[in-house]
């Protein structure tokens, strides 16, 4: 029995949910500041976007 | 009671404040990404989970938890590992960059301008139309029950004033996101769960001690007499998974954890957030707080739902299920906080939650609303006329589907759990839907139209049929089969009986993976001249970029 649990599954999915967790936290520490796109053209893009998002929900 | 009711005032106060007047002039993600300005990992990473985890995921699996045991933590292993690591890093970039060339909105829209079919973009909204009141309704009963079990009134009073509250919201133009709100309750439902986790095993001696006296506690010869039915169907206690391949080991593994834990990548509410960032960095940065948020949230309500059991054994000699009474699954979690919990804990909490619950409600009825206006009525049928009046039609209709579900929900057997099956249901017809052509559409440039369309309409026809007229659980709440065919499920009294314990994702999902498979080996993408670059730009592929 490992932190009172006797289950084996048990055992294994409470220490995979911090794992899991853990992983999570090390990828984006690891890639942090990776993925930024060109400035100036994909702002323009992201605007267009946007702009057209607000016009789907000021109709809703 | 006056503690509560002053509490609310100044929660509502602070959240309307967020809500209406915005904080430095933006309110939503469509807003920052207007502004050119940069929304922040973490706020990003609490609004992607407080839209996610909902009093659906704290009350309903919660209180699933508070009767299954620790088995459901299976679930927060998926949800983390597939909901955020796998659903950002893989489907998140690629689904930003995909949305940003095609222009596309909504997820409907996405896999119909990426396949070039308006069959599909209106197919996948009336799924989304006709099924997405179903999980919208295991939403609003989760707030419901704790609202009722918190100020001690009953439950249909508690849902006529939150429907109210919640069309009032709607309709002042609370469908959008906003994101320093959601994150303020996201940061508060963190705070909130973090306590409860060091109160409750604080409480029960510690970590060991705590997880020893559960174990116990299933020994117990009282127990043993209140679970009878219970052990009857696999149950082994609340720190075992139950019996293999017995009744509740196949409606723990297939619904619960598999239908939520991999039907959370095709969830369309969820998917479209991963085109309101700027870039991949951002996505990036929010798998960290991504990570942890969703431990928090799902990890601590699904232990502390199990360890309630002894809370309630040493008090009332009985089994959290049982002192729920006639709430049942769905009452346990409130119960437990009303009970257990200082006031102004549980007065918070249920603040948070009822403000969660409407955040997720309110993504909930904009994807309804798009879905029906913007993609099926508009793209789907082609009608450019008096759609806006029609969307809101379409949402006003799903706002009573939902009341009168959540109404009907909690008059089924308490044992039953709606909220969490309801969920189940809704993510596993989104998985076998949605997931092999969502995932096929951003990796496989040569697949072709009709091997997408084909791939979604058996996945979603064989979850429906197997739903309807299969599988036990659901089949006999819903009584469509026993209407027609007289008997709860086709399956009864048949050699097959023991399938109907297999989730509708395990049948759908699968046959769709195979039709995807077979139909796009057998026929060749013809699509418009361009358009497959044009959906893949600035999408890299490591392969060819490796060997360039």
């Amino acid at each position: 029995m490992l932190l009172g649990i006797p289950d084996f599954w048990i055992w294994l999915v409470y220490i995979l949910c911090i794992f899991s967790s853990a992983l999570c936290v090390v990828y984006g520490l690891l890639n942090w500041n990776k993925g930024k796109d060109a400035e100036n053209g994909s702002s323009a893009e992201n605007q267009d976007w946007a702009k057209k998002e607000k016009e789907i929900e000021d109709k809703l | 009671m006056v503690f509560q009711i002053i509490a609310t005032i100044v929660y509502l106060c602070i959240l309307g404040w967020l809500t209406y007047s915005g904080f430095k002039g933006t309110k939503n993600a469509s807003d920052y990404l207007l502004a050119g300005r940069q929304i922040h990992p973490v706020i990003m990473a609490l609004s992607y989970g407080a839209t996610f985890i909902s009093t659906s995921a704290i009350v309903g699996f919660g209180g699933q938890a508070g009767m299954f045991g620790m088995s459901l933590l299976w679930l927060t292993f998926l949800n983390i590992f597939v909901g955020v690591f796998l659903a950002f890093v893989f489907f998140g970039k690629r689904t930003r960059r995909m949305g940003r060339n095609l222009d596309a909105h909504t997820f409907p829209e996405l896999l119909g301008l990426r396949f070039q079919s308006r069959f599909m973009q209106g197919f996948a909204a009336l799924i989304i139309f006709i099924f997405m009141p179903v999980y919208t309704a295991a939403v609003l009963k989760g707030a419901v029950n704790f609202l009722s079990t918190q100020f001690g009134i009953e439950y249909n009073t508690a849902l006529f004033f939150f429907v109210i509250l919640m069309a009032v919201y709607v309709s002042m133009g609370g469908l959008k996101g906003v994101m320093y709100s959601d994150a303020l309750q996201g940061t508060v439902m963190f705070a909130g769960m973090t306590f409860l986790l060091i109160f409750v095993y604080t409480r029960l001696g510690g970590v060991t001690e705590a997880h020893t006296r559960l174990t116990e506690l299933s020994d117990q010869p009282a127990v043993i007499e209140q679970t009878k039915v219970m052990i009857e169907n696999g149950f082994q206690g609340w720190t075992r998974m139950p019996v293999f391949n017995s009744p509740y080991w196949w409606s723990i593994v297939t619904s619960i954890v598999l239908g939520v834990g991999i039907g959370v990548l095709a969830q369309p509410q969820l998917a479209v957030r991963f085109m309101t960032v700027k870039s991949d960095r951002e996505l990036n940065r929010a798998v960290v707080s991504g990570g942890i948020f969703i431990l928090f949230a799902t990890g601590v309500a699904f232990t502390i739902g199990a360890l309630s059991n002894v809370f309630f054994y040493e008090e009332f000699q009985q089994t959290a299920l049982v002192a729920s009474g006639e709430g049942g699954i769905d009452n346990i979690i409130p119960l437990f906080l009303r009970s257990y919990l200082p006031e102004w804990f549980g007065t918070i909490f249920m603040l948070v939650l009822l403000a969660a619950a409407m955040s997720t409600l309110s993504s909930l009825f904009h994807a309804i609303g798009t879905s029906f206006g913007r993609d099926f009525i508009e793209k789907g049928l082609g009608v450019k006329k008096r759609t806006l009046g029609v969307t809101r039609i379409g949402v006003l209709i799903a706002i009573i589907l939902t009341a009168v579900l959540a109404y009907v929900g909690n008059e089924v057997d308490a044992t039953f759990g709606m909220i969490a099956q309801s969920t189940a249901v809704f993510f596993g017809l989104c998985g076998a839907a949605f997931l092999p052509s969502y995932f096929a559409g951003l990796y496989f440039k040569k697949l072709s139209r009709i091997a997408a369309i084909s791939s979604m309409v058996t996945g979603a026809c064989a979850s429906t049929i197997w739903l309807f007229f299969f599988h036990g659980r659901n089949a006999s709440v819903i009584g469509l089969c026993q209407l027609i065919f007289g008997k709860d499920h086709l399956l009864a009294g048949t050699a097959l009986e023991k399938l109907s314990q297999v989730d509708s994702i395990l049948i759908g999902l699968p046959l769709a993976t195979i039709v995807i498979i077979v139909v796009g080996l057998l026929t060749h993408a013809r699509y418009e001249k361009g358009h497959i670059d044009h959906c893949f730009q600035g999408i890299v592929d490591k392969s060819t970029a490796k060997n360039k």
